[in-house]
């Protein structure tokens, strides 16, 4: 029974859920049991809320009982990135210096998801504070792809995606600065969806880079993804980023894509983010996806976007400069670590040994970076004209959005790398955002579907889109996925 | 100002200190001379946003712009203090304690 | 080298000092600037914060509309331009009473800019200089805990986040150079005048003594014709007199230092209330480099015309305006008029000749006896709590013979120890004037008889004795007495002719 149920969606759970096939607290108790079996190989987790999962699951079946009507996904359960806050339930981002926290506060999408029923199983692991992109810059040790276990599963939402790809949960939320929803998604073989920036709140989403920080769902098919993203999505009050009036039935244009051909849809593959450096699996899985986009009726067109050469430089100044301030806040005064505290340290050493105890290399790079890169002397030749090149690359996105209805890429330009490899060369880390990086610089939204199998491991086809069309991303995703079928993109199942 | 394009070294031990000063990290000696090669080849890296011609480029701090949101002046409940200091590493007669504070505000 | 002292008029005949001001007025609005906190003054300790104004991680900002607007009108009364568009930026250091450790506050695109506010000084009209107005948020209050109470020398402190979030508008002046001698009397006057606009405006109760109003001094030095010399900034100055006192006690240390061959060091200091002089803060281990950049969090504010124009509209008149229109409906003189207004007793002069009182007996009493009365409690008149209907009242006994000037004192006295009303406090201390001749004949009888040593120097032509007598006769009638009837009464029992 319990294999059988972990082996469905978001969207046959719930249905089953709902017309009483199956009760919330059986398919919590199934993904639980899943988790137990197999977390331990694959530590995708950092925290299991058994209790409060079993009963926010107990209050679906209630509600179900009394007659209320469930929302689509109600009772069907989710893993949520340990960046997001929870209120009552550990919240560490993956780092050291929020060991032990429990906020006394929940996020927004916190909010919309318990109020939607959705049956949260706890916290997945990720790279320190979202920085990285394999998931080994855990405070609390790495995750493993559970298609090769010696490999990682992307990052920085890799808990996230090795949880759906592992048949631990059909849900999970993952965050996306530069790419830390697509590229997970992308080397464990799943869906991943990063938002038009202001489309989902990021209140209680413990800020890495404010102005590019989007949370957005992961899942096993299209329309899973779309529907949990149709409870994530919307204006917030408390997000002075978050967009009004923003409402998009996503769900229901991956339920219609999914149906239709793309006749008449121009598709631009974005010249610039292929050829060199990209694994020769990966561009062939890439090019035998646009093959199929064609088979669909698409046209296909090629367009240059000459300054997502830059992104990443632009990127790698952006995203630590505000990193450096955001993270001032873990000081060791109201929250998370204190070292050095003997009596005789004064304020100002207890901040520094904490700081230097409580982050992981990574972050300490990025602070740095960050705070050299803001310093008086520095700002206008490097943040300063950080922006000014993204600015040249939503313009880029303009052009190309005239040629084209959406761009398509590889999401990464490798399949996915062996625990370690790149540990010691970062910058060897930071190309895996190569191809998500535009999308996430412009603000645009962009999907990650799966597109083939290179060297035995999944390889992602991304799909951009211009901003506010996050349902084009889902249309076309679904007719892309529908069309390529079955092709052996779930097996990652670890227990017997 | 340094020219952000050049080749050479731009990040030494004393540089390394000097940042982690700034941002309150008590780096050790053996990271002193790690972040210095590494911070010194990705800020080569990054430098690379200073070939692009942009002098007259308007800066994008936001990607999807918005203006003037604001909240209303109403006074909304504040959390309870034992939620406030529950967290704390230390705490004394409901405040947050800290050890003596060396320097004065700024 | 020389130890002389030097004379405050001596400095000023050879340096001249250049002044600004930099003024936080913490704004009066009901919540927080980035959140829902309530402001109200006073709770216990950490009761007013949450995740927002304790930086919790995911926390985000959302900025107070009415902060803004108080901000824009403030920036309109000081004859401001309003940006079009303009931004936050986050001010990063470190400060255990900041807990972003960033202050998010205005850099280079403040929402108000070049500006000015004219004082009048000694008869002349000083024209300071605004050169921005910006909206920023206030820190957490630290309490030093240790043998001293304070930074130097405390065992740890304790840090309360009650404050932190609070709308604060800082108000940078322009250098103010050419005042001479009378610098120190330009800055009182300039805070004088700029809390009476905030207080007109409503936007901030600007009391200095709960930190409300707060200033920063800079002042500098330089022998005439030459550079302006290196600044200081003088913080920790908490009341009018302290303004003025710091801007002199700075001039004077600069002086000996230059006149000593020794340079000025850019540098904060703080002003002691208790020695009246500035003491150089702990300066930092190196220089701070805020690393200012545009708040991501937040998005721009771009004030429409519509917008700003409505905010003029609504404008209330201006205290120097109000100050000449009470001046000609009163037939008050200029210089009387800035007599008045140093007293801080205009708007009462006014409210009480409204009231139907004579501008001369309205101008005494508040200017007099009301004024000493303040002033023995180190409060303003206004803060009193006797108003200009109880002082028309009083007057107006005194005009119909009710109540004698010295009555009139008591009563005055016992509104301010009770709170009631005058004729309340009339009633039931039972002031009244005694004009019954009977009782005081009796009692004029009664005093010569206690005191016959002083009779019979009156009757021995040493008349000013008799004011012992008199005294007596007022004791004994309690002060109800008309004091002059009872010297003649006395006189006449003593046979001696006035």
């Amino acid at each position: 029974m319990s294999g059988e149920l972990i082996g469905l969606g978001a969207a046959e759970l719930a249905s089953s859920i709902a017309s009483g096939d199956v009760s919330a607290v059986e398919v919590a108790q199934a993904h639980l049991n899943e988790i137990a079996a197999v977390d331990g190989d694959l530590h995708a987790f950092l925290h299991v809320d058994t209790d409060g999962a079993l009963a926010a699951a107990k209050a679906v079946d209630a509600r179900r009982a009394g007659g209320a009507e469930l929302g689509p996904l109600a009772g069907v359960p989710l893993a949520m990135k340990d960046v997001v806050v929870t209120k009552g339930l550990p919240t560490t981002a993956g780092s050291r210096i929020l060991e032990g926290w429990r906020p006394p506060y929940d996020a927004t999408i916190t909010r919309r998801i318990k109020d939607a029923g959705i049956v949260m199983l706890g916290k997945t692991n990720m790279d320190e504070f979202a920085m990285g992109s394999s998931t080994e810059n855990s405070a609390y040790g790495p995750t493993h792809n559970p298609w090769d276990l010696s490999r990682v599963p992307g990052g920085s939402s890799g808990g996230s995606s090795a949880a759906v790809a592992a048949f631990e949960a059909p849900l999970a939320i993952g965050t996306d600065t530069g790419g830390s929803i697509r590229q997970p998604a992308a080397v464990t073989g799943i869906v991943g969806f990063k938002p038009t920036y202001g489309a989902v709140s990021r209140y209680g989403l413990i800020a890495f880079s404010s102005s590019l920080d989007q949370a957005g769902p992961l899942a096993r098919t299209v329309l899973d993804a779309a529907l949990l993203y149709d409870v994530l999505h919307g204006h917030d009050p408390l997000d002075s980023t978050s967009i009004p009036g923003v409402r998009f039935g996503a769900a229901a244009q991956a339920r219609a894509g999914a149906g239709e051909d793309l006749s008449g849809v121009r598709v631009g593959v974005v010249r610039e983010l292929g050829g060199e450096g990209y694994q020769p699996g990966v561009l062939a899985a890439f090019d035998s996806a646009v093959a199929t986009l064609h088979g669909l009726g698409a046209d296909i067109v090629e367009v240059s976007c000459p300054h997502f050469q830059y992104a990443l430089a632009a990127y790698y100044l952006i995203a630590p400069s505000e990193c450096s301030s955001n993270l001032a806040r873990f000081d060791s005064v109201r929250y998370g670590l204190r070292v050095g505290d003997d009596g005789v340290n004064s304020l100002e050493d207890v901040m520094s040994l904490t700081r230097e105890a409580g982050f992981g290399a990574e972050v300490k790079r990025r602070i740095m970076i960050g705070t050299y890169a803001l310093s008086s002397g520095y700002y206008d030749a490097y943040y300063g004209q950080a922006q000014k090149v993204r600015t040249l690359i939503v313009r880029d996105f303009e052009a190309a959005f005239g040629q084209a209805d959406v761009l398509v890429s590889p999401t990464s330009p490798f399949v996915a790398f062996g625990i370690g490899e790149r540990v010691d060369d970062p910058m060897a880390m930071y190309v895996n955002d190569l191809c998500t990086l535009p999308a996430s610089l412009a603000g645009t939204p962009a999907i990650s579907v799966p597109c083939g199998i290179s060297e035995g491991l999944p390889v992602g086809l991304q799909i951009m889109a211009p901003t506010l069309a996050d349902d084009r991303c889902f249309r076309v995703g679904a007719a892309y996925e529908a069309a390529l079928g079955g092709i052996g993109l779930h097996p990652r199942r670890l227990s017997a | 100002m340094p020219d952000a394009t050049d080749s050479t070294a731009r990040i030494g031990r004393d540089d390394v200190a000097h940042l982690a000063r700034l941002a309150r990290l008590a780096v050790t000696d053996a990271e002193l001379d790690l972040f210095a090669g590494q911070l010194d080849v990705i800020l080569g890296a990054v430098a690379r946003v200073g070939e692009v011609a942009a002098a007259d480029i308007p800066p994008t701090t936001h990607a999807v712009p918005l203006s003037n949101v604001f909240r209303p002046d109403v006074v909304v409940a504040s959390l309870s203090r034992d939620a406030v200091l529950e967290g704390a590493p230390s705490v004394e007669d409901d405040k947050f304690r800290v050890p003596r504070i060396l320097s004065e505000e700024a | 080298m020389t130890n002389t002292v030097r004379t405050y008029d001596d400095v000023v005949a050879r340096y001249e000092p250049v002044i600004g001001l930099e003024t936080h007025v913490e704004l009066g609005t009901a919540s927080k600037m980035f959140c829902g906190c309530s402001t109200t003054f006073g709770a216990e300790p950490n009761t007013h914060t949450c995740p927002v104004c304790l930086g919790l991680p995911g926390a985000l900002p959302v900025a107070n509309e009415m902060a803004i607007e108080s901000t824009i009108r403030i920036g309109l009364a000081l004859h401001c331009g309003i940006a079009t568009w303009c931004r936050f930026a986050r001010k990063n250091y470190f400060y255990p009473d900041m807990p972003k450790n960033f202050q998010t506050s205005q850099y280079d695109e403040p929402l108000c800019v070049e500006g000015y506010l004219d004082v009048e000084v000694g008869g002349a009209q000083v024209r300071v200089g605004i050169e921005r107005v910006h909206l920023e948020e206030d820190t957490g209050k630290n309490t030093h805990v240790g043998t001293s109470g304070r930074i130097h020398g405390a065992d740890y402190s304790l840090v309360d986040y009650n404050r932190a979030g609070i709308p604060l508008v800082e108000i940078v002046t322009k250098p103010v150079p050419g005042t001479g001698a009378m610098a120190p009397e330009v800055a009182k006057a300039y805070v004088t005048a700029l809390r009476d606009i905030l207080r007109t405006l409503g936007v901030s109760d600007v009391r200095m003594e709960q930190g409300s109003l707060r200033c920063d001094v800079n002042t500098s030095l330089n022998l005439p014709g030459a550079q302006w010399g290196t600044r200081t900034e003088t913080k920790n100055v908490n009341s009018l007199r302290s303004v003025e006192r710091a801007v002199r006690s700075e001039i004077l240390r600069q002086a000996d230092l230059l006149d000593a061959g020794t340079r000025i060091k850019q540098e904060t200091r703080h002003f002691s209330e208790t020695s009246g002089d500035t003491r150089p803060g702990r300066s930092k281990e190196e220089a701070t480099d805020y690393r200012y950049f545009p708040e991501p969090d937040l998005v721009p504010i771009a004030p429409d015309v519509a917008w700003v124009e409505r905010l003029r509209a609504g404008l209330p008149e201006m205290p120097a305006a109000r100050r000449a229109r009470l001046g000609d409906e009163l037939g008050v003189g200029a210089e009387d008029m800035r007599k008045m207004t140093n007293a801080g007793v205009v708007d009462l002069v006014g409210a009480t000749v409204h009231l139907g009182a004579p501008i001369g007996e309205a101008r005494n009493w508040w200017m007099g006896y009301l004024a000493q009365k303040a002033n023995e409690r180190e409060i303003e008149p206004v803060e009193l709590g006797i108003e200009p209907a109880h002082v028309a009242r009083l007057i107006a006994l005194v005009a119909d013979g009710s109540l004698s000037v010295a009555l009139a004192r008591q009563a005055v006295d016992g509104v301010l120890e009770t709170g009631s009303d005058i004729d309340t406090v009339v009633a039931e201390r039972g002031l009244k004037v005694v004009s019954d001749t009977g009782a005081l004949e009796a009692a004029a009888a009664a005093a010569i008889a206690a005191n016959p040593d002083i009779a019979s120097k009156v009757r021995g032509g040493k008349l000013p004795a008799v004011g012992a007598l008199v005294g007596a006769v007022m004791k004994a009638t309690r002060g109800q007495a008309d004091a002059a009837a009872v010297r003649q009464i006395l006189l006449q029992q003593l046979g001696v002719d006035a």
